[in-house]
């Protein structure tokens, strides 16, 4: 059981790396659906038996993850024309250094904290925290507006291994609440980066700071 | 030690052409061709062996020493590593640095016969070398120190010494992603395809072949046949990691090994066949990207082997 876990923990850290180094949006929005369907199947991984809760919102999970976020942001790419970041504000190779130092205080912050009870596997907080820094950190060095909600689905992701390798036992409803909310917001993003690009034919969202009312 | 300890090391010195050949034949398969045959690097080294060598005016000593000066290099390291779960001939404690600065030494050779030509081509193809490989030299170094942290142990013997195998379901995680950096390592080291092409010549992106378009004759069948022990070399590390042989003895063991060495020729001519060169300006991105692998390894051991 923990070596499925631990085998997913280092494919999210791969898929982390990934995005952080790649400058092609298509392959990024890939790369990213990959790893919402790792995060779906920790559910599988981690869980102590099998239930029809636990299936219903990893299911869930990979569904919304894996397939329908991808098509939308691929269709928010495609009518955008824009195939790739050209100038993020932090380079590829420094991301990747920055990702790095990410995981040391991933790590760092795990051997601080009081030990947890449930805890599925060795790796759990630390990949969790990772996944958190790493896609606040894309929020906030790239420019163009698919690679920020990139940004926003790795943070929700780091939550929800958070949550299912540590607390366990959330509420169904709280975690279609949370999912829900994740579909709205990309749903929302989704139109945002829409508008954008009808109204400045480019989705750089660092330009919009210069606008004036 | 005993006999068979020094068996693989004769393996290698005798079957090491063979891997040119077993990657090319597999590059040939997948682009549906018969390909070069299997002993074509045999014939290769006989031929040259046979013929002349012909020196520029404007080279010194230095170009006529780097070949021998990089086979030595290349011949010592196999000394150093263990094969197919047999201790080293020559194993001490530290012996891990001694074989990341004989592949060091090996390339600075090179890459000061390529300058000491005078052509400002194989120059560019020695800046090139000069820059990748001290890329990937942190990818190598940092993987064997997590590996060598893991088994508690400094020399190449000690570590792959059947307790590799032991820690795979302890340090699992920490072992894919150093076990993936090496790959990288392995083909940046040996000019494989996503970092150089073995078979373009006329382009202005290649890196090693440029740098010895001036050996001719037993020179160049040196250079070849480095080349060949190199990849050995680099590919017994590989093999050493992914497939750890202990409890076997004699014939079935050495077969075994056989088995994983063409294993890993065939993975990389299945490599080359499926993907293109990277650009030359990506190819940093790669080996730091192999270089974050090994890191982040190293900084997974460190956390949790103990």
């Amino acid at each position: 059981m923990s070596a499925w876990a631990d085998i997913l923990f280092v494919f999210l850290i791969l898929t982390t790396f990934g995005l952080l180094g790649s400058s092609r949006l298509a392959s990024s929005i890939r790369i990213c659906a990959f790893q919402g369907i790792a995060t779906g199947l920790l559910g599988f991984a981690c869980g102590t038996g099998f239930s029809v809760r636990m299936a219903l919102v990893s299911i869930a999970v990979i569904g919304l993850k894996g397939f329908a976020f991808p098509r939308m942001l691929l269709r928010a790419m495609r009518e955008s024309n824009t195939s790739r970041e050209a100038q993020p504000f932090i380079g590829y190779v420094g991301s990747l250094f920055v990702g790095l130092l990410i995981c040391f205080a991933a790590c760092w912050a795990e051997a601080h904290l009081p030990p947890m009870a449930h805890v599925a596997s060795r790796l759990v907080v630390p990949v969790a925290f990772g996944l958190l820094m790493a896609g606040l950190f894309l929020i906030v060095a790239r420019k163009t507006a698919v690679n920020q909600v990139l940004g926003y689905l790795v943070l929700e992701n780091g939550i929800y291994t958070f949550g299912f390798g540590v607390v366990r036992e959330i509420p169904v409803l709280v975690e279609l609440g949370v999912l829900m909310d994740v579909f709205v917001a990309v749903f929302v993003m989704g139109i945002a980066i829409y508008r954008i690009n009808r109204t400045f034919d480019h989705i750089d969202s660092d330009q919009l700071t210069m606008l004036k009312g | 030690m005993s006999i068979w300890n020094f068996s693989c090391v004769l393996l290698g010195l005798l079957l090491a052409p063979l891997m040119p050949g077993l990657i090319n034949r597999t590059k040939a398969f997948f682009a549906g061709r018969r390909g070069p045959p299997l002993l074509q690097t045999y014939f290769d080294l006989a031929k040259l062996l046979r013929k002349g060598a012909v020196y520029s005016r404007t080279t010194s000593w230095i170009f006529r020493l780097a070949p021998s000066v990089g086979l030595a290099c290349v011949m010592i390291g196999l000394l150093l590593i263990p094969s197919g779960g047999l201790a080293a001939p020559l194993a001490f404690s530290g012996d891990l640095i001694v074989l990341a600065y004989l592949l060091g030494l090996m390339r600075f050779m090179t890459i000061c016969a390529a300058l000491d030509t005078g052509s400002s081509f194989e120059g560019m193809g020695a800046s090139r070398e000069a820059f990748f490989s001290a890329l990937a030299e942190p990818a190598l170094i940092l993987g064997l120190a997590t590996l060598a942290r893991q088994a508690n142990s400094f020399s190449l013997s000690g570590i792959f010494g059947g307790v590799v195998r032991a820690e795979w379901h302890l340090a699992g995680p920490a072992l894919v992603l150093v076990a993936a950096a090496l790959l990288i390592v392995f083909l940046a080291e040996n000019a494989r395809i996503p970092v150089d092409d073995p078979n373009t010549h006329l382009e202005l992106t290649m890196i090693h072949e440029v740098m010895i378009l001036d050996y001719s004759g037993p020179d160049l069948a040196c250079v070849l046949y480095g080349a060949s022990l190199k990849l050995w070399l680099l590919g017994t590390l590989l093999a050493d990691i992914f497939l750890p042989l202990t409890g076997l003895t004699g014939l079935l063991q050495t077969a075994c090994f056989l088995a994983v060495m063409f294993g890993v020729a065939v993975l990389t001519g299945v490599i080359e066949s499926v993907m293109a060169r990277l650009s030359l300006l990506k190819v940093p991105h790669l080996l730091i990207g192999a270089t974050a692998l090994s890191v982040l390894g190293f900084a997974l051991m460190l956390r949790f082997a103990s």
